[in-house]
C-alpha cells in the first residue's frame, strides 16, 4: 500500500448499535443455551441479557466456561464436530442459531480480542484493513484512511506510521494486541469480545488496554472474560459470575461485589477459592 | 568423569558432522575432477550427433531440457494436489480425526516406497490407457513419486499453525475459502521446502523414468513424445567401455548437480522473502 503524506481528515462518524425496528431486547440475549461437548453438560441452562454500550466482565474460577459462552456469542464451536448446543442466542433479536443464519454476518458485528495477540502473516497496515478488504472496501485511499483511524483509536498510530508495511509480527506482544483490536474495529463491529486479553501482556499494556475498553464503551457493547478480579472491579459496569457451567449471579458491579446475593459469589470474591 | 564423558560425546559430534562435510567434498570433487575437463559450451547446447555415445561431438541438451520438463510439470501438478490434500488433513478434519491419521500413515508408506516401484506402476498404468513412453508418463510417474514427499512436508509446517490464527481470521467475518488464502500464506516458506525437496528427489531420480519416459536423442516438443532426462544420460554414458565417454558422464552428473544446487538457493531465496510476514 503507498503511503500518503498529506494529512487526511480521519473522522468517521462510527454507527453506534444499530437497533432492528421492533427490537427491544437487549444487544445480547442468551436463553435456556445449554452446550455439550460429547457427553459432557458444558453450559446449564444459562440465561443472561448483556446491555449495550457497557463492560460486561465474566467471572469465575478456571474451568467453569467462561470462556465457552464467550465462544457461543460469535459461534466459534462451530468447527468443532463433538460441540451439541441448544437454546437460543439473540443478537440483535436475531437467533444466531437458528438454522438459516448467516455466519459471517454475525461474526462481522463482533470483534474478538483473544488471550494471546494473534497477528496475521501479513504487514501491519495489511492486518488493519484485511476486514474491511473482506467486506469489500477498496481504494487505497479508503483503506489508509480507516488504518490510521484504527491505529489511532488504539493509540498505536504514533508508534507504527513511519512502518506501516513492515511485518506485524515484528511488533511486541502489547503492541500486537492493540493491533488485534484495531483489526477488530475496523470491521466495525457493535460488539467486543474479549477472552483473557490481557493476560499474556506485561503491566503497562494491559492498563493500555484496559483504558481503551473504558474509553470506547460508550460505542460498543463489550463482554469480557477475565480470570483478574481487579481487573473486573477497575473496569466491569455489570458482572457475571460462573460456577460450574452455570450462571450464578449477574448484576452491576457494585451490586455483586459490593453486596452478592449468592454465598458462592461471595466466596470468589473474597478470595475462598479461585 | 563428568569431563570425560562431555569430551567423548564432543569428538563423536564434531566427527560425524566432518564425516558428513568431507563425503559431500569428496563426491564434488570426484564430479569436478572427471568432468570438468568434458565439460564444454558444446556439451550443454547441443542434442547427441549420430556417434555422440562412441566420443563424437554433440552434447546433452536434450537431456536437460527433459528433465527440466519432467520436473517442471511434475512439481506443478504435485503442488496443485498436495496442497489441497494438506489443507484438508489440517483445516477440516479435526486434529484427532481417525481419517486424518490413516491419511497420514499411508503418506507415510507411500514415502518409503522405491522409485522403481512407481516406475514399474506408472509402466503397468500407462499400457492400460494404451500410452508409450512419453513425456507425459514421466511426468505421472514422478509426480506419484513426490507427492508424499510434498503432502508430508507441508504437513509438518500445517500442524505448527496455530488454531487462533484460524479463528481469528473468521472472527474478522472471513469464509472458510478467504481464511484458507491466509493460512496459505503462512504456509509459503512451508510449501517452497516442499518444492525444494521433492525437486531434488524427482529430477535425480533414474529408475521412475527409464519405463515411463523412455529416452531419445531430440527434444520434446509434446507430451506424447518420449524425453530424456539427466540421470538416465548418467547412466548409459557411465556404462559405456569407452573412456571419453564415461568421462561426459561425469559432466553430467555436473551439469545435474549444478540445476540441483541453483534451484536449491533460488527457492532458499524466496522462502526467505516469502517468510517475510509469517508470524
Amino acid at each position: 500500500m503507498e503511503l500518503l503524506t498529506e494529512p487526511l481528515i480521519t473522522e468517521q462518524p462510527k454507527t453506534v448499535r444499530t437497533r432492528k425496528p421492533g427490537c427491544d431486547k437487549p444487544h445480547i440475549e442468551v436463553e435456556n443455551l445449554n452446550l455439550y461437548i460429547q457427553n459432557n453438560h458444558i453450559l446449564k441452562n444459562i440465561n443472561l441479557s448483556i446491555p449495550d454500550k457497557s463492560i460486561t466482565c465474566i467471572i469465575g474460577p478456571s474451568g467453569c466456561g467462561k470462556t465457552t459462552l464467550l465462544r457461543t456469542f460469535n459461534r466459534l464451536h462451530d468447527d468443532s464436530v463433538d460441540v451439541r448446543i441448544t437454546g437460543k442466542l439473540f443478537v440483535d433479536c436475531e437467533d444466531i442459531y437458528a438454522k438459516d443464519a448467516e455466519v459471517t454476518h454475525i461474526r462481522k458485528k463482533m470483534g474478538l480480542l483473544a488471550q494471546r495477540p494473534c497477528s496475521l502473516p501479513m504487514s501491519i497496515i495489511d492486518n488493519v484493513v484485511y476486514g474491511p478488504r473482506l467486506h469489500g472496501i477498496r481504494g487505497k485511499r479508503n483503506l489508509y484512511a480507516i488504518a490510521r483511524h484504527q491505529l489511532e483509536a488504539v493509540g498505536l498510530w504514533d508508534e507504527v506510521k513511519d512502518r506501516l508495511k513492515t511485518p506485524a509480527s515484528k511488533l511486541s506482544i502489547g503492541q500486537q494486541q492493540r493491533l488485534c483490536l484495531a483489526r477488530g474495529l475496523a470491521v466495525e463491529p457493535e460488539i467486543i469480545l474479549g477472552d483473557e486479553a490481557t493476560s499474556a501482556l506485561d503491566p503497562i499494556s494491559s492498563k493500555t488496554i484496559e483504558e481503551l475498553f473504558v474509553s470506547i464503551k460508550d460505542r460498543y457493547t463489550i463482554v469480557l472474560v477475565t480470570h483478574t478480579l481487579r481487573q473486573a472491579k477497575r473496569i466491569a459496569d455489570y458482572v457475571a459470575f460462573m460456577y460450574l457451567g452455570e450462571l450464578i449471579e449477574f448484576g452491576t458491579a457494585d451490586q455483586v461485589f459490593n453486596n452478592p446475593k449468592h454465598k458462592l459469589t461471595k466466596e470468589y470474591i473474597s478470595g475462598g477459592f479461585s | 568423569m563428568k569431563k570425560l564423558e562431555e569430551k567423548i560425546f564432543k569428538v563423536l559430534m564434531i566427527g560425524s558432522t566432518l564425516l558428513i562435510i568431507s563425503i559431500l567434498l569428496f563426491i564434488l570433487y570426484v564430479i569436478l575432477n572427471k568432468g570438468l575437463p568434458s565439460l564444454s559450451w558444446e556439451m550443454i547446447s547441443q542434442i547427441p550427433s549420430g556417434g555422440f555415445y562412441l566420443g563424437k561431438e554433440g552434447g546433452i541438451l536434450n537431456a536437460i531440457m527433459g528433465s527440466l520438463y519432467l520436473i517442471f510439470f511434475s512439481v506443478i501438478i504435485s503442488l496443485c494436489i498436495s496442497v489441497p490434500v494438506v489443507m484438508y488433513l489440517n483445516f477440516t478434519l479435526r486434529r484427532k480425526s481417525k481419517l486424518a491419521a490413516i491419511a497420514r500413515l499411508t503418506f507415510d508408506v507411500l514415502f518409503g516406497i522405491p522409485s522403481i516401484v512407481y516406475g514399474a506402476f506408472g509402466f503397468t498404468l500407462m499400457i492400460y490407457f494404451g500410452l508409450q513412453a512419453s513425456l507425459l508418463g514421466g511426468i505421472i510417474a514422478i509426480s506419484l513419486l513426490i507427492i508424499p514427499v510434498m503432502i508430508r512436508s507441508i504437513d509438518e509446517v500445517a500442524i505448527l499453525i496455530p488454531n487462533e490464527l484460524v479463528e481469528a481470521t473468521k472472527s474478522l467475518g472471513a469464509t472458510n475459502y478467504e481464511t484458507i488464502k491466509v493460512i496459505t500464506r503462512q504456509l509459503l516458506p512451508g510449501i517452497s521446502t516442499a518444492v525444494l525437496l521433492s525437486i531434488g528427489r524427482g529430477i535425480g531420480d533414474a529408475a521412475t523414468v527409464l519405463f515411463t519416459a523412455g529416452y531419445t536423442d531430440s527434444i520434446p516438443s509434446s507430451l506424447l513424445q518420449p524425453t530424456a532426462s539427466l540421470p538416465l544420460a548418467i547412466f548409459f554414458q557411465l556404462s559405456s567401455p569407452i573412456e571419453e565417454v564415461q568421462n561426459r558422464a561425469y559432466a553430467a552428473a555436473l551439469v545435474l548437480t549444478i540445476i540441483i544446487l541453483i534451484l536449491s538457493f533460488s527457492a532458499r531465496y524466496f522462502s526467505r522473502r516469502l517468510s517475510k510476514n509469517i508470524i
